[in-house]
């Protein structure tokens, strides 16, 4: 469960996203997306027309304190036990398709040689740790759908080690809020707790059966099946776990933090 | 309501003082409007974003600028759509005005009304009294907004609401319905809207209740 700290943690939510829109504005690559910054459209129907600036500010106000409403009322709904369903191998989609904030030629290419994953925050064990150690633990795989908050979905087949076994074995502090990662492409996002331990929730090493390939997130993803694809990170470099809200590429932006399925 | 006594007595058995519609009744129907009108247009910009037919909404037509503009408006709609939607149907329910205004309804009745308004013979004298077409298209969008939410929940929380999901075959099968639902709704505003322009009268007691 979240509890209801979160928004108070965040009074001054408009303003810190004014200053994470400078920052990110030129990674923006869409200008469609920047619009939305600025504007909000609504055609034929005339209920906003003639609105200031500032009355776009405070519906945007407006709108991103629903979302984080909507974030509470997720996390109350997160049901430990429930499992998203799993598919067979015969119903994977193929070419599982590459989605990103870039191309796919822009995927970072991780030398394996020199990698190492980042540890920090409420864990007793902030040791980094080496790809072969995360290749000794008990590994698990899941036949799974992906949905991307576009609405498309597509089935795919991760293995590696289950999350909640590297929580334990950090010795992570799981009364905290939030795990959140750094990518290697500059992505970032951040998770709850309890979908962080959920039995499906899988420090991802392989696709169908081969190392993770560039495309997909080497070194590493996190795979949820209970979160839309954006809440998935790869190419994870640094994990870490807090009670301050660390926020995420998209979600500073307006997409929903919680982002669960 | 002098223009019409002879109907009023014979077919009103409710005590409204005169209304034609219940102030409750205009409420809920204004901010379903409003409900509807965000949930509709911030859907098609979240529907452009991977279409699954041959074709996207202008984005002229849309509400939210991006799709994340639009995810927040459809997500915070939905509270206005639901909880309007829950008053709606609780008050229609327990006044009895579902009952006595809906019911009775047959096929036949609804063909025989269509038929009698192809012919220009289907009487509009007493606004109290909803003929089987229109008890027939008031339902099917109750209903069709209830197809909605429901496949709404699946598409929001495909793994939370389990048995809905299977209920309604699948996330992707339950894209499919949230579509045409919408389509469907976006086709019964369509008629509505021609048929108040037609009998211009229904607007006013929508808003002044007589």
């Amino acid at each position: 469960m979240l509890r209801s700290k979160p928004v108070a943690d965040r009074p001054d939510a408009a303003s810190i996203l004014k200053e994470a829109r400078k920052v990110l504005a030129p990674h923006i690559g869409q200008t469609s997306r920047r619009a939305f910054l600025r504007t909000l459209t609504l055609g034929g129907v005339a209920m906003l027309s003639g609105c200031s600036l500032d009355e776009d500010d405070q519906v945007e106000h407006a709108l991103s304190m629903i979302s984080r409403f909507n974030d509470h009322v997720q996390g109350w709904i997160f049901d430990r036990n429930a499992l998203a369903p799993t598919y067979s191998q015969s119903m994977l989609t193929r070419p599982f398709p590459f989605n990103a904030f870039y191309g796919v030629e822009k995927a970072p290419a991780i030398d394996e040689a020199g990698y190492t994953l980042e540890v920090s925050g409420l864990v007793a064990d902030k040791r980094p740790w080496r790809l072969g150690e995360l290749r000794a633990m008990a590994q698990t795989d899941q036949i799974t759908r992906h949905i991307c908050v576009e609405g498309w979905s597509a089935i795919g087949h991760w293995g590696g080690v289950r999350f909640s076994d590297f929580l334990m074995r950090v010795g992570a502090d799981t009364g905290a809020k939030y795990v959140g990662f750094k990518c290697a492409d500059g992505y970032y996002t951040s998770i709850d707790m309890p979908t962080a331990l959920h039995s499906q929730t899988l420090l991802a090493l392989t696709y169908d059966g081969q190392v993770l390939p560039r495309e997909y997130g080497f070194p590493m993803k996190l795979r949820m099946p209970t979160k839309l694809g954006y809440k998935n990170p790869k190419h994870i470099q640094a994990i870490f776990v807090t009670n301050s809200y660390p926020g995420g590429y998209w979600e500073d932006q307006g997409y929903n933090w919680f982002g669960g399925s | 309501m002098s223009s019409f006594p002879a109907t009023v007595s014979r077919t009103d058995p409710e005590p409204h003082g005169g209304a034609i519609h219940p102030r409750w009744l205009r409420l809920t129907h204004w901010l379903n409007a409003l409900a509807v009108t965000i949930m509709t247009t911030s859907g098609w910009r979240i529907y452009d974003a991977a279409p699954f037919f041959d074709f996207t909404f202008p984005r002229g037509m849309t509400l939210g600028g991006w799709l994340g503009g639009a995810l927040q408006w459809h997500f915070a709609g939905m509270w206005l759509l639901v909880g309007n939607g829950l008053l709606y149907l609780t008050l229609n329910l327990f006044s009895g005005r579902l009952f006595r205004r809906f019911f009775p309804l047959s096929p036949q009745g609804v063909l025989g009304d269509v038929w009698k308004a192809l012919r220009g013979r289907l009487a509009h004298d007493d606004p109290r009294h909803y003929n089987q077409v229109q008890r027939a298209a008031y339902l099917f969008a109750m209903l069709d907004l209830i197809v909605l939410v429901a496949s709404g929940l699946v598409l929001w929380k495909s793994v939370q609401f389990g048995l809905l999901r299977e209920l309604l075959g699948g996330y992707e099968a339950a894209r499919r319905i949230h579509f045409v639902a919408m389509a469907l709704l976006v086709g019964f505003v369509g008629v509505h809207l021609v048929m108040v322009a037609l009998v211009p009268r229904t607007l006013l007691s929508m808003i002044r209740g007589r």
